[in-house]
């Protein structure tokens, strides 16, 4: 053996290793791609081979073709096989080449769940660490959802190795299945709040000095995060940061981007209304120094998102602002000139008071349109001249010479402009000519209007042949317009009017979000179908009928348009009539009067034509002068104001104002315009939603959740559980079709998980397609794992959340108490039932005229009722002062001599257990299932380790004989108990109590068959009556069937019949009645000793309660 | 959340790169092109903090970076991380390589990228810094390349002879490219106190 393993790594040691793979490249410099691809097809051939070491060895070399930009996920299912070597060497190799190239899309990944498992309950706690770090890169939705109870239970762990990354990895499980965040959060707070020595306090609150020094430290590091500090700081305490204002400035010279970024960033939240103007005098001045498009396209945005953050609420006079853009139009290969107009439209339609100096400073613009039109990349500033030309055309009305702007704006270069950018130009050319010839309405003589019509006429047909439709169709139009128009003026016809007609009507801004605010009218369903949803049955040989039938929809469509068009007519008119009543709506003015109020404005100089810098486009009265005007009515205003003080002092009127000497508040800056800036349209009855700001792509929103709301049993994490596959009865879909009422119910949440659990179904038959084909590699795996092996059938299952409603469908209404991972809550959930069972026999009487009816319920529908408290079939095997064991026992449909028992077993002590070893004393009649090879005395391994307070369940298969009688067996659990100190080995008796109920399997029945049975003759009858029976009729049905495992058959009243089979096929049949607290059974079945002792059994259940 | 490591010479090949968010294998080496070409522009004596590449999450990510001699290690981290934790855990790394692979240089991270990851693994899980405490890394490294040998055995030992005879070609090549000076500069905040 030992020589066999020396000649296979003789072998081995020359293939060619990482080092080999690396020098090999690192000497082929010439034909490196080359030679790598010889390396790729040697690797294939290694991983033919059935030694793991020379896998793992082809695997690490991919791994380093991996970070060389080779694709490797071609030998994903190698990866598999190595990470599920037996020894760390390889499994490590695995783990790391899998976490290099596994994604959510790698279809093997579904393979790796129970080889994770098995790793992460590992003895060697360097396996567990380096299963958690491979998942840790590569988990996915299933994996978190199966794996998340393995990872709770190893925040437990004794090594603090694992527990610190156990601890870690949650945090990207709840990313994954945020489901699981409820559940674990009580124990992922206490381990939180254990004494953590890894991680030290940050300092918060630094004094803002003190990071005064730290900025103007020579350490460029520090200054870095000096401002960074700042800018957390400024949050909170705005005014100590904006002190620091011309620091900040400094930085902006720095040499450093970076930091130059982070000033900018600060700069952003340190604006007020006192100091805008001021500081983007200063970040104007550095757009002119800036070095290199991107800091300067950096800068630009920045000031405009400084200008207009919060609905431009630190601006006081927008003509300071539409001056600040028109200078940054100056900006040479800038990317940004589609902000720029937007920025340009937003606020000429908004801020109704600066329309006619806008449109006075755009028509400048169009008028040296030469200056921007140099370049005409797109998003080039060329951008601005759409907004100029739309913002001339739009509010024509203002502009001083309209012939002069429409001349402009038809010269024969506007044809090297962009396509949309000319289609403005042509559309507002109309619009000025309707102006014009408004303007020119009334005069005697008409020349001047007929001049502009010949311009039109003669410029436009350039815009005809142009290449781009949408500019070619609009002038077209247009100038056939004119032509007309022209012929009217020659008749000497009015024809203004008609004309601005055209152009009627006044543009407002419609918020963002005003389509998703509309209320959904009453009555209407937005998910119902409007016509039958296509069945999905439909083969391919149906398709040719698919062509009449959409016919079929055509017409019936039609129809209801007719209809609709009447009712949109009167809808229109409701509108218009709801609109001219709403203070709120917008309507068209006559806004041709300037709202000039605030003095000083007249003085400003409109044309100053500064040659000597050529860049700026003549003309323009630059920001500055603003600035400075703007100080001087400050000045101007405080000094009225403190004159208005004294005066009031003075007068000594009972509220007297503190004198302001200090800085000036913010709400003592007046605005220099009264300005309205007109807030954008919602529709009306619009809804307030919160959820509006929410990135749905935000990974973290999934857990945005709340964590104090009491856990529901539906949250509770799944559990490995082993429960035999039950096939899918005719009742499961029955009852998944029958009980709408308690889908309703039920959140959306659990709606959603449905969906899921279809989706797995889906995943899983893949899997299960997928391990046939690998099947040898999963017998491989089982091998290694005996434990396992009994239970094979079920290791698919555990893929799947157990919730009960998946293994039995009587359960899936009633809320099962399963594992009780926590003492406390489970008494409490106890007690809470205690007073739910004493409300509702206060509310029995009344209840029981409600039940009264002919309503007959199929297999326990018992949906108007009462919620059931909640039940479990677990009961007490054995307990000491370490451990303690429940237990429940259920039959497999598919072996008619197999049970199989459940054990949850749950860890009381302080200590760890392990090695537990699970034996029972066979009898002649029931036996314990044991792996092949083993003794009929040999104890089972339990495949886990209980870390203290932790629960986990494990299944044992017995196989029996005669089913007709219950039956105990001995049996004996031995575990080591180890504490930091010492470890003991300790044993538990117990005995298992096989009943003859946990013989019976729930089967459904329909009531013909059910009758037919009755009918056949074959059963043997037996009764039972039970006294002082004290609950709802449907409380007492639903005992029956969640503790012996029967479906109600019918019920009708206070009668109902109920079915059972077992697992060698006897059948049972049950008539349950009750009147006066007094409940009769009778009962049928082929099996007169199986009967009796189910009937005892029932009446101890009841007798318990 | 760290989104990547990455680790490149001055002529931008790369040396070990993990990243923690799924790109496919084009992507990545863009997103290192794209790394490199940020970061091998900067001066000396400028910050070692930027804003990340388009590729990798733009400004939302930032790149903290050291560079040693004839490597860069950037560390691409989102907002949550702290500079100055993230810089002080790149001195921790390269110190560990030193102690790991005694006087480290390129060469070692060329030839035994999959021990850099292990010990890597030491530090960042999944995208979360685990373990900052340089013993206690070196601790746990070494426990598994003990592991490593046991489980190897005497089955291990002909494979090693071969791989000692193969290695003697090693020093050959140039094994000057140290990695440097690699004292902390970790920088020095009386005023915090």
């Amino acid at each position: 053996m030992a020589l066999k393993i020396v000649k296979g790594s003789i072998d081995r040691m020359f293939d060619k290793n990482l080092q080999d793979l690396v020098r090999g490249i690192r000497n082929h410099k010439e034909d490196e791609a080359k030679y790598i691809s010889t390396c790729i097809d040697e690797i294939k051939q290694e991983l033919k081979q059935d030694n793991i070491a020379v896998k793992a060895n082809a695997v690490c070399k991919l791994t380093y073709l991996q970070m060389l930009g080779y694709d490797v996920s071609w030998a994903a299912f190698n990866i598999v096989e190595v990470m599920s070597s037996s020894k760390f060497t390889y499994k490590r190799i695995g783990y790391l080449a899998a976490s290099q190239c596994f994604h959510e899309g790698t279809d093997v990944i579904m393979l790796t769940t129970n080889q994770i498992r098995k790793d992460l309950s590992s003895p060697h706690q360097y396996d567990t660490g380096v299963a958690l770090t491979g998942l840790s890169c590569f988990v996915t939705p299933d994996l978190a959802r199966d794996l998340a109870n393995d990872i709770m239970t190893l925040m437990s762990h004794t090594k603090p190795y694992i527990r610190k990354k156990a601890v870690l990895i949650m945090y990207k499980v709840f990313l994954k299945y945020p489901e699981s965040l409820r559940p674990a959060f009580p124990r992922l707070k206490e381990k939180l709040e254990d004494p953590d020595p890894g991680t030290d306090a940050e300092p918060h609150l630094l004094c803002v000095q003190k990071l005064r020094i730290l900025i103007e430290d020579s350490d460029q590091n520090l200054k870095y995060l000096g401002l960074l500090a700042m800018s957390k700081i400024l949050k909170t305490h705005p005014k100590s940061v904006q002190s620091h204002k011309d620091l900040i400035l400094q930085c902006l010279d720095d040499k450093d981007e970076s930091i130059r970024l982070r000033a900018l960033d600060l700069l952003y939240g340190m604006v007020s209304k006192k100091n805008l103007m001021e500081i983007v005098k200063k970040l104007m001045l550095h757009v002119d120094k800036a070095e290199g498009t991107t800091y300067r396209d950096e800068l630009l945005t920045k000031i405009i998102d400084i200008c207009s953050q919060s609905n431009y609420q630190y601006i006081t006079n927008f003509e300071w602002y539409i001056s600040i853009l028109v200078e940054l139009t100056r900006l040479e290969g800038t990317r940004h000139g589609h902000l720029i107009a937007s920025q340009m439209l937003d606020v000429a339609i908004r801020v109704k008071a600066i329309r006619g100096f806008a449109v006075a400073q755009m028509a400048t613009l169009l008028d040296n349109a030469h200056l921007l039109t140099g370049n005409t990349q797109r998003n080039g500033i060329c951008e601005v001249l759409y907004a100029a030309a739309w913002i001339c055309g739009e509010f024509s009305e203002h502009l001083e010479d309209p012939m002069q702007t429409l001349e402009a704006m038809l010269r024969p270069k506007v044809a090297t402009l962009p396509g949309h950018i000319q289609a403005v130009y042509v559309q507002n050319a109309a619009k000025l000519f309707a102006t014009v010839l408004r303007k020119h309405e009334g005069e005697t003589d008409s020349q001047a209007a007929q001049e502009t019509s010949q311009l039109l006429i003669d410029r436009l047909p350039l815009f005809v042949q142009s290449a781009n439709l949408e500019v070619q169709e609009r002038a077209s139009c247009i100038l056939q317009l004119v032509k007309y128009i022209q012929k009217l003026q020659q008749k000497n016809v009015e024809v203004a009017e008609e004309v601005t007609a055209l152009f009627a009507g006044e543009l407002n801004p419609v918020a963002p979000k005003a389509q998703k605010k509309v209320p959904i009218p009453e009555g209407l369903d937005l998910d119902a179908w409007i016509n039958e949803p296509p069945s999905e049955s439909e083969s391919e040989d149906e398709k040719p009928k698919a062509v009449f039938t959409k016919e079929e929809h055509k017409h019936s469509r039609s129809r209801h348009t007719e209809v609709d068009e009447k009712e949109l007519a009167r809808r229109r008119e409701v509108r218009k009539q709801e609109q001219a009543n709403n203070p709120f709506y917008i309507k068209a003015s006559p806004s041709s009067q300037k709202v000039y109020d605030a003095p000083g404005v007249e003085h400003i100089p409109v044309v100053q034509i500064d040659l000597s810098v050529p860049l700026k486009v003549p003309g323009m009265p630059t920001s500055d002068q603003y600035l400075k005007l703007e100080e001087e009515r400050q000045q101007k205003e405080k000094a009225e104001r403190k004159k208005k003080e004294k005066k009031k002092k003075r007068e000594k009127r009972g509220k007297e104002r503190k004198a302001d000497s200090g800085p000036e508040s913010e709400e003592d800056i007046r605005p220099a315009h009264q300005v309205d800036i007109v807030t954008e349209e919602m529709p009306e009855n619009a809804l307030p939603s919160d959820d509006d700001d929410k990135d749905p792509n935000d990974p973290h929103k999934a857990l945005d959740i709340d964590l104090d709301k009491p856990l529901a049993d539906s949250e509770k994490l799944p559990v490995r559980t082993h429960r035999p596959e039950v096939l899918k009865s005719p009742a499961e879909d029955r009852v998944n079709e029958s009980i709408p009422q308690e889908t309703k119910k039920r959140s959306g949440k659990e709606k959603k998980e449905k969906k899921k659990g279809k989706e797995k179904d889906r995943k899983r038959s893949k899997e299960e397609k997928k391990k046939k084909k690998h099947k040898e590699v999963e017998e491989e795996l089982l091998e290694s794992q005996p434990e396992e092996a009994i239970q094979s059938e079920e290791t698919k299952e555990a893929t799947a959340p157990p919730t009960s409603a998946e293994i039995k469908p009587t359960v899936c209404w009633f809320p099962v108490q399963k594992s009780s991972k926590h003492k406390k809550k489970k008494q409490k959930k106890e007690k809470e039932e205690k007073e739910k069972k004493k409300k509702k026999r206060h509310h029995h009487h009344h209840h029981h005229s409600d039940a009264g009816g002919e309503d007959s319920v199929q297999n326990g529908t018992v949906e108007e009722e009462e919620p059931l408290p909640p039940m479990s079939n677990y009961s007490l095997l054995a307990e000491n002062s370490y451990i303690k064991m429940v237990y429940d026992i259920q039959g497999n449909h598919q072996d008619e001599s197999k049970v199989v028992v459940s054990v949850i077993f749950e860890n009381k002590s302080d200590s760890f257990l392990k090695s537990m070893e699970f034996n029972v004393l066979d009898s002649l009649n029931s036996k314990l299932q044991r792996p092949e090879g083993a003794g009929p005395h040999d104890s089972l391994t339990v495949p886990f380790q209980l870390p203290p307070g932790v629960s986990n369940e494990a299944r044992f298969v017995f196989s029996v004989q005669s089913i007709v009688m219950p039956q105990k067996l001995k049996g004996t659990l031995t575990f080591i108990v180890k504490s930091d100190e010492s470890s003991t080995h300790e044993k538990l008796d117990f005995k298992l109590h096989f009943t003859c109920t946990s013989y019976l399997i729930t089967t459904p029945c329909y009531s013909d068959a059910y009758a037919k049975l009755l009918e056949s003759g074959d059963l043997k009858g037996s009764s039972l009556r039970l006294e002082g029976i004290n609950m709802p009729f449907h409380h007492l049905l639903a005992r029956i069937c969640f503790h012996h495992h029967f479906s109600v058959v019918e019920r009708i009243d206070s009668c109902a019949s109920m079915y059972s089979r077992s697992i060698q096929g006897h059948h049972v049949c049950l008539l349950v009645k009750t009147s006066d607290q007094t409940v009769s059974i009778d009962a049928k079945c082929d099996e007169p000793s199986l009967l009796g002792n189910v009937l005892d059994e029932i009446k101890q259940t009841f007798s318990k309660c | 959340m760290i989104k990547a490591i990455l680790i490149f010479n001055n002529h931008g090949k790369p040396r070990l790169s993990k990243f923690y968010e799924h790109y496919t294998e084009d992507t990545e080496q863009q997103i290192i092109r794209e790394t490199f070409h940020l970061v091998s522009k900067r001066d000396e004596n400028v910050c070692n903090f930027l804003e990340g590449g388009l590729l990798i999450g733009g400004s939302e990510n930032k790149l903290i970076y050291r560079h040693y001699a004839t490597l860069y290690f950037v560390f691409c981290v989102d907002s949550s991380e702290s500079e100055l934790g993230i810089l002080d855990l790149i001195q921790v790394f390269v110190e560990t390589l030193d102690k790991c692979f005694e006087n480290v240089c390129e060469l070692d991270l060329i030839f035994h990228m999959d021990k850099v990851h292990n010990i890597l693994a030491e530090m960042v899980m999944g995208g979360m810094v685990l373990e900052t405490n340089m013993s206690e890394i070196i601790t746990q490294a070494e426990a598994h390349n003990k592991m490593e040998k046991s489980e190897a055995g005497i089955a291990g030992a002909p494979a090693r002879a071969v791989s000692a005879v193969k290695n003697m070609n090693l020093p050959e090549m140039p094994k000057n490219i140290n990695i440097g000076d690699i004292s902390i500069k970790v920088p020095n905040l009386p005023s915090f106190k």
